[in-house]
């Protein structure tokens, strides 16, 4: 081989090397964080380059993959039923971070594909990814799930959102009916409202059945951490927990271990009772099909956010549309199955509301005063950052 | 069905059941990193390889449930992410060792090469369900269902722990062991003694590689248990870390490896007894203990004692 003389003293290039390494072990931990190892973009322009001028081109971003039992699986779903509208083309890309990236994504439909209507799905996209780009391409109009629009924001941001805490309600009133030790288990991502909301409800219909039943709350810090959700499951079953739910990105891990572990679950986004024959009770699913042909006809016949054919803030539950439940399971008892049932006609019918006086909060404060109450549509509900009695946890870090 | 609940000594449980459970991958690749690099080469694709062998072990093991039936396809899967790993090893190996070819910068093209794969390949296997390695049942004598549980040990992980003492043995008393040594401490020592640096180097990434791939299949065919993207989250990098950690040394491997798996337990765990302030730092325990540990015994006086003499040098 090539000889080269050695002109350093050994430990001195030891030392550099040993100082590289760490250098570069250090630059793998920040790639992780950053995703940069999963630069996965599974963009599926559709090449039919001959379709009329005419058809409405609209992308999708996802934060993960679309098959993942989750809460995108269940956008990628909603976008499969609005591609079959005619007249519109779905162009996809899975596996985004909520950094820049998706900045880049969404540059990237308009200009490359020619997108006219964006559905930047996941949460941390909206601000400021969305807001800073909307400006920007003013004819084109962002749809965001998650109910973040206020006024004062640019007229081509859209926000839709799904009240699926009424499903994770009647979802808690099946839970209530099965738990035999009192407690619940909830593994949660983040404390962001809309997963204390689920949290909440989901609590408050448990409690409905039974209200000395307790709910423990994990975080897991993030949306999709496999090996934190199961050890989070399996801590929860440890200390006798006995029903299970979760609010993860995919709850693929936490079902099953739940299965594993023999106690029951409900699920969450999709429908995931294959994964726990046994255990699966019911589940809060999105309905995002339905909405999503609807927003699909009325692209194709031209009405746009920007004209005011189109609400800035979408929302909905039960009665809309926008969310709806999994099957109840056979192992749940008749007399569980009619209250459940009884709870979302009522919430259909608007009868019922979820949040109503008096209504304290785990630390004793009251957030609702008696006599009071927070309809759906209150914005009070979208800044929750409390946790009902009966929840253990708690949202500040 | 419901136990009763275990209160405060969920804690120490949950966290020997998470050591159990969840330290197998960094074992496999902290093993296989080590000999690595004790032959003088790093392998940061590791990641890659991890990610590659989790998905191929899953696709195995669900594909061949069919003809080999749920006991065996699981063992084929673990026998698939092995060869896998080679596969990518073998990659690594010949590019890392070209002329003027550095092979960190080798080492991050092979992690986002090995994702990319195993995302690509993987697409149609995040849904379904494989069936899972079997586990031994050491918590059969135990009453409480929280103990059985966490008594459920797979035969990986002891593999794996049989594996540490076994190299250990290897580096210390065998011929390839010292060829091995030798060539990671002084590549011209070793071709004045008639060895073939590249083909050591080759077989030492290899091997290292082939475990990686092991440590894959642990991750999707026992604990977790499922196929997806996010499956690894920077496990196969902590791995690559943990060997500098535990200076280069098999046996050190295996207790760092058992505290970087126990420690992704504490926020759970600390969590479920109603401990729920700090969580994000609880979860962070595994890299501030890291951070520490560097800080601590980095030293601008003397290189880190176990360190490869040749280790990241070109020769």
């Amino acid at each position: 081989m090539r000889d080269r003389t050695p002109r350093l003293s050994p430990t001195f290039s030891r030392r550099q090397i040993m100082r590289g390494l760490m250098a570069t072990t250090a630059f793998g931990l920040t790639a992780r964080f950053g995703t940069a190892c999963t630069s996965d973009s599974s963009s599926s322009a559709g090449g039919d380059g001959g379709g009329g001028d005419e058809e409405t081109v609209v992308g999708f971003i996802y934060v993960g993959p679309k098959d993942d039992f989750g809460y995108n699986q269940a956008h990628a779903e909603g976008a499969q039923a609005m591609a079959s509208v005619p007249g519109i083309r779905i162009v996809e890309e899975a596996s985004v971070p909520e950094t820049t990236a998706v900045s880049e994504t969404m540059r990237s439909m308009i200009e490359v594909d020619g997108a006219k209507v964006l559905f930047p799905t996941s949460f941390g996209y909206f601000d400021p990814y969305i807001l800073e780009l909307a400006p920007e391409f003013p004819e084109v109009q962002f749809f965001h799930a998650g109910g973040l629009y206020q006024d004062g924001m640019p007229d081509n941001v859209g926000s839709y959102f799904g009240y699926i805490d009424e499903a994770q309600y009647v979802a808690g009133v099946v839970a209530g009916h099965m738990t035999q030790s009192g407690k619940l288990g909830f593994v949660a991502a983040k404390p962001i409202p809309q997963v204390l909301r689920n949290i909440n409800s989901y609590t408050l219909g448990a409690k409905s059945v039974k209200p000395e039943i307790t709910t423990q709350v994990i975080f897991t810090g993030d949306w999709a951490l496999p090996v934190k959700e199961a050890e989070a499951t399996n801590s929860m079953v440890d200390q006798g927990i006995d029903v299970i739910t979760c609010h993860v990105d995919s709850p693929k891990v936490v079902m099953e271990t739940a299965e594993k572990r023999g106690v029951f679950c409900t699920g969450y986004h999709a429908n995931q009772a294959p994964l726990a024959p046994n255990g699966y009770l019911t589940g809060a699913e999105w309905d995002w099909s339905s909405i999503y042909t609807r927003l699909g006809e009325d692209f194709v016949a031209g009405k746009t956010l920007m004209a005011g054919d189109i609400d800035n803030l979408l929302r909905g539950g039960l009665a809309e549309n926008f969310c709806k439940l999994s099957a109840y399971a056979s192992i749940v008892p008749d007399a569980a199955q009619a209250d459940a049932e009884t709870a979302r006609d009522q919430l259909i019918s608007k009868e019922l509301v979820i949040f109503e006086g008096e209504l304290k909060d785990n630390k004793g404060n009251t957030i609702i005063p008696a006599g009071e109450e927070y309809e759906q549509q209150n914005l009070e509900l979208e800044k929750m950052d409390w946790l009902i009695e009966g929840v253990k946890g708690s949202v500040g870090s | 069905m419901a136990a009763e609940a275990l209160g405060w000594w969920g804690v120490p449980l949950g966290i020997i059941a998470g050591t159990l459970r969840g330290s197998a991958p960094f074992l496999f690749v902290s093993l296989g990193e080590c000999i690595t690099e004790k032959s003088g080469k790093i392998n940061l694709g590791l990641e890659g390889t991890l990610l590659m062998g989790a998905m191929s072990a899953y696709a195995v093991s669900y594909l061949a449930q069919g003809w080999l039936g749920p006991v065996w396809s699981p063992w084929l899967g673990v026998l698939a992410a092995g060869l896998s790993g080679t596969l990518l090893g073998l990659i690594h190996g010949w590019l890392a060792q070209q002329p003027r070819v550095n092979d960190v910068a080798v080492g991050i093209a092979m992690i986002i090469f090995g994702s990319g794969l195993a995302f690509f390949l993987g697409k149609p296997f995040i849904q379904p369900q494989a069936p899972p390695l079997p586990t031994f049942e050491w918590g059969s004598w135990s009453q409480l269902p929280q103990m059985r549980a966490a008594l459920r040990v797979s035969p990986l992980f002891l593999l794996g722990v049989a594996i540490a003492p076994l190299l250990q043995w290897f580096f210390r008393a065998t011929r390839w062991g010292l060829q091995i040594r030798a060539v990671g401490d002084s590549p011209q020592a070793a071709r004045a003694m008639g060895i073939s640096v590249f083909k050591v180097r080759l077989a030492s990434i290899v091997a290292g590689s082939f475990l990686a791939g092991i440590g894959g299949a642990c991750l999707s065919l026992y604990y977790p248990g499922v196929w997806t993207e996010r499956i690894s989250s920077g496990q196969g990098l902590m791995a690559v870390a943990l060997v500098i950690f535990a200076r280069w040394n098999p046996i050190q491997c295996l207790w760092a490896s058992l505290l970087f798996g126990g420690a992704q337990a504490i926020g759970p765990a600390f969590q479920s007894v109603g401990i729920d302030s700090y969580y994000y730092l609880f979860n962070a325990a595994p890299y501030i203990l890291t951070l520490l540990i560097m800080i601590l015994t980095c030293s601008p006086q003397r290189t880190l004692a176990g360190s490869p003499g040749a280790l990241g040098q070109d020769d």
